[in-house]
């Protein structure tokens, strides 16, 4: 094709192929290397942490690092606090979602782009914004130091999650749940039986991505607990690290903080390939 | 969905149905359609209602609730006391929130050096090169953690002793600072460290968009005599930029609200408040000071900002003859 002949060219190829993979492989380990670095401190013993030369692997691993974090740390109730309200809040939000985001794809309502666009535009406003009149308003009816604040908000709904299944319903023809009205369908019979069918993936793409967000949130959740057995996974770990940082327990610390990670890093492993999709196509399709 | 509007528009239906008490078979038949209506109206209602309250009552109620407390001198249990704009102008000369705005707009800087990275990063794993996949998994691997943890042993790694950042850096012969205790280098710390965890993203969303650049047009030019560089900054640079303007945008909102690893990492914020962000001060204001009409007034500003940021964004966007579609 060009003036090289076809072999000069493939070997170029192969040769910057070999190139690029030596960088991606080195920037590989940059990326990896703090996570596999707080795994090998979780099983240092409190002397290798501090040694000079470092230690890169312990002489001898100290794995209880894992099993006496449960009893010294509030650990286990951090986990089944996030559980709690990541699990509430994302199955009972999927359902208020997907109802509202067939009601504004396939249905006849009176200022429907109106709505749709009113709670469009909710996404411009940062938290930050309206954090302090919710805690506020959480106070009143005495719900800070419970998962309640947490919680009940975001049951009404995800307007991401909205806009992304409404988006995927533009897709079905308007004529086919037309069809099923006229045949006597209830609107629930046509969203149980036409519309959830044709929107799991999506919504199972979104459900996992919405999971990970809110175990993976901070901020709300350090404005409202107080007390340690009430208290989300990610700010046990966050307190540890002040906590164990003075008595230099940094295994303790780096164990309970990886012990965090895994749970979404698990999900991320099984379901990485419609993970992937899923955030490709939000990013591509704005 | 036009046709939607003109069944259920309200307004049309008086003038068609006329002073004149006879009514033809048509109009008959459209009123009918709107007692079927009625009911497809009610459900749609049932169905969006969850939404629309949630929104009312945890967005639109805050928000006008904020603005005039942003005009009070209030401590979040007694009273409110309208000051006027006092909290604003008391603002301009607080010294620590002009330092916190400042660097929340410094930490930015990251993000045009994190978008070329995940571009020339997308380019090499867009070529046939073995274990790619893999390779993808683990440059998105930072990007699922959550950021407390990451902030966790990011903070121990740039300990100026025993942290990993400096170990590396001994085996160059470089002395590493302690990186979060100097003014000059925690905010750069902070900035490689977000780097590193938005890298992925960005990445992902830049290599699902090379790969939906059509072949033909990038043979075409190549036939043309292009070369690699002439056909990236040509076909594939322009026809990414959507994803570089929605990554531009949600990396800005998001900078703009950056607070878990700055109260994390130093939760002092940082030598002479040099690391604090403008999230940092308004959560300390608010839940340790209990200045919460003044905390409220910043939120506002910040508020503002977002939004000015998001409509020049989208204004600009609109001149650029690509668009999100």
């Amino acid at each position: 094709m060009s003036r090289r002949n076809s072999m000069g060219v493939a070997a170029q190829n192969r040769l910057v192929n070999g190139l690029v993979l030596a960088v991606l492989v080195l920037g590989a380990v940059v990326m990896i290397a703090p996570l596999l670095w707080m795994f090998t401190t979780a099983i240092k013993s409190k002397v290798e942490v501090f040694a000079l030369p470092p230690v890169l692997w312990p002489d001898v691993p100290q794995w209880d690092t894992f099993t006496r974090m449960w009893s010294e740390a509030p650990i286990l109730s951090g986990f089944r606090n996030s559980i709690i309200v990541a699990g509430t809040v994302t199955v009972v939000g999927s359902i208020t979602s997907s109802l509202a985001a067939f009601a504004l794809a396939k249905l006849r309502l009176p200022f429907k782009n109106a709505i749709f666009l009113g709670l469009l535009s909710g996404l411009m406003i940062p938290f930050p914004t309206i954090m302090i009149p919710q805690f506020v308003m959480f106070a009143k009816i005495g719900w800070v130091d419970t998962l309640l604040p947490l919680i009940v908000p975001l049951l009404f709904g995800n307007i991401i999650m909205i806009f992304f299944l409404r988006q995927y319903l533009e897709s079905v023809p308007d004529s086919i749940v037309e069809a099923a009205k006229i045949d006597g369908a209830s609107y629930l019979q046509i969203f149980r039986v036409m519309i959830l069918p044709m929107i799991r993936p999506a919504i199972a793409a979104q459900f996992i991505l919405w999971f990970m967000a809110i175990w993976n949130d901070y901020l709300a959740p350090i404005l409202y607990l107080n007390t340690e057995s009430r208290q989300t996974l990610q700010v046990v770990i966050a307190n540890l690290n002040v906590e164990f940082a003075t008595q230099r327990d940094y295994p303790l610390i780096m164990g309970a903080s990886f012990v965090a990670l895994l749970p979404i890093l698990i999900v991320f492993l099984i379901f990485q390939r419609q993970i992937i999709e899923s955030v490709a196509l939000t990013g591509t399709k704005g | 969905m036009t046709q939607t509007t003109s069944i259920s528009a309200p307004p049309d239906e008086p003038r068609t149905a006329g002073p004149g008490r006879e009514l033809t078979p048509e109009q008959r038949a459209k009123q009918a359609n709107r007692r079927l209506h009625k009911s497809e109206h009610r459900w749609a209602l049932a169905f969006v209602a969850a939404p629309v309250l949630g929104f009312l009552l945890f967005t639109v109620y805050p928000v006008v609730f904020a603005a005039y407390a942003s005009l009070t001198s209030w401590n979040g249990l007694g009273p409110m006391t309208f000051v006027g704009l006092d909290n604003y102008t008391r603002l301009i000369g607080d010294e620590y929130f002009r330092t916190s705005l400042w660097n929340t707009f410094f930490y930015m800087i990251g993000i045009p050096i994190g978008l070329v990275l995940a571009m020339l990063l997308a380019l090499a794993l867009n070529r046939k090169i073995p274990g790619r996949t893999a390779l993808r998994t683990i440059y998105y691997v930072p990007v699922i953690s959550s950021l407390a943890a990451i902030a966790i042993v990011w903070q121990f790694a740039y300990n100026g002793d025993f942290g990993l950042v400096n170990q590396v850096l001994s085996w160059f012969g470089v002395q590493g600072p302690d990186w979060l205790a100097n003014t000059a280098t925690v905010k750069p710390a902070l900035i490689i460290m977000a780097i590193w965890k938005g890298l992925g993203y960005s990445m992902l969303l830049y290599l699902a968009a090379i790969q939906s650049v059509p072949a033909s047009l990038l043979e075409a030019a190549a036939l043309d005599g292009a070369n690699a560089f002439q056909r990236f900054r040509s076909i594939t640079l322009p026809m990414v930029r959507p994803v570089t303007f929605f990554l531009i945008v949600t990396n800005i909102i998001a900078g703009s609200q950056i607070f878990t690893e700055i109260n994390i990492m130093t939760p002092t914020g940082g030598p002479e408040f040099s690391s604090a962000s403008i999230v940092y001060y308004i959560v300390r204001q608010a839940f340790r000071y209990q200045q919460m009409g003044y905390a409220t007034a910043m939120s506002i500003v910040l508020g503002i900002l977002v939004f000015v940021i998001t409509v020049v964004q989208f204004r600009l966007n609109r001149r650029n003859s690509f668009s999100i579609e």
